[in-house]
């Protein structure tokens, strides 16, 4: 249901960037989205198919890269991909684990036609 | 036809958290401890403020900001107590965001102590929206099972505390509190947890000195 509102602020940035840059239209998006970002990639499509129409965005196609949650403990520092949301090591099953990817929602490009 | 490749490399949420960013500044310059809480519709959250304002009195403030799709009844509760409450009410929308708090925020008594936030009840979408808070609090009724932090884990590994409400009905339910503290801590080994029955009044003193310290560390950082 969120998706909807998260959306809306991407269309935010898109047509900001389309202005900056003189384009007539966006024709590809790609979005970083995290396992633990609160975002569904599937919702997020269909939210995105749906918002499209009629802006400067309508033909473009969205590409979503799923990023695991990736931590790194800091005790040993080593470093594991988790699919679970067990925050203990398994090298030294320390609980002190640090976050490195898999939180963001992230417009990572977007590809552009110019007049 | 020319293309052009960009890279943009933006955080999608980065203007909610721009805006949450500005109200936590606000309100620690202001001396005010903001909480944000979330929990499934029916956790108790608004009891759990009633119990909370009359731990607080006299000698701290408290305001609150209800979010509800519907309705002004939370709010009315509030006032009942003589707490200053504001509703926004969402019309549907599952979350609040840091730009409805801005809104409000000129209403907001400055010499406050504590600005509690009530979330729109839902596990999922509350989790990804910084309001400004000093604090997340996630509650977690003991009818709703205590398998839920694995079910719902960016609710629980984004709070730094978790309030166990209505503890009275263990001796009724399937639900091992034991089992629940061993996997919201699997989650979020950082988290504070405090187990209560906010009807009944048990547990809620450790919670609200919790608040209190946290108000002071507050203040000791301001000083």
């Amino acid at each position: 249901m969120h998706e909807l509102s998260v959306v809306a602020s991407l269309f935010e940035i898109l047509e900001e960037k389309a202005r900056e840059q003189g384009a007539k239209k966006i024709v590809l998006v790609k979005l970083r989205v995290g396992k633990l970002s609160g975002f569904v990639s599937e919702f997020l499509e269909s939210t995105f198919d749906v918002y499209k129409k009629e802006t400067i965005a309508e033909g473009a196609l969205l590409q979503i890269e799923e990023i695991p949650l990736k931590v790194q403990c800091q005790t040993c520092k080593q470093e594991t991909t988790r699919e679970d949301y067990l925050f203990i090591c398994p090298k030294c099953l320390s609980r002190q684990l640090k976050i490195l990817e898999g939180t963001e929602l992230v417009l990572e490009k977007i590809e552009l036609e110019l007049e | 036809m020319e293309k052009k490749e960009i890279l943009v490399l933006e955080d999608i949420l980065s203007s909610n958290k721009k805006i949450a960013s500005e109200i936590r500044k606000k309100l620690e310059e202001a001396g005010i401890l903001s909480i944000n809480l979330l929990s499934s519709p029916g956790a108790g959250k608004t009891t759990l403020l009633e119990r909370i304002a009359e731990g607080l009195e006299p000698r701290f403030r408290m305001a609150v900001v209800e979010g509800d799709i519907e309705t002004e009844r939370d709010t009315e509760r509030m006032r009942a107590k003589g707490i200053p409450a504001w509703q926004i009410t969402t019309g549907g929308a599952c979350h609040l965001e840091a730009k409805m708090i801005a809104k409000v925020f000129s209403r907001i008594p400055q010499d406050s102590d504590f600005l509690f936030i009530e979330n729109v009840g839902n596990l999922v979408c509350p989790a990804s929206y910084d309001l400004g808070e000093n604090l997340r609090c996630v509650l977690l009724s003991t009818p709703e099972g205590d398998d839920k932090p694995k079910k719902y884990p960016k609710a629980f590994a984004t709070s730094d505390c978790l309030i166990i409400t209505k503890s009275d009905l263990i001796p009724f339910l399937p639900f091992n509190l034991e089992k629940a503290k061993e996997e919201a801590l699997e989650i979020n080994p950082q988290l504070r947890i405090f187990v209560t029955s906010p009807l009944k009044g048990t547990g809620m003193k450790e919670v609200i000195e919790f608040f209190i310290s946290s108000l002071q560390k507050l203040h000791k950082k301001n000083a």
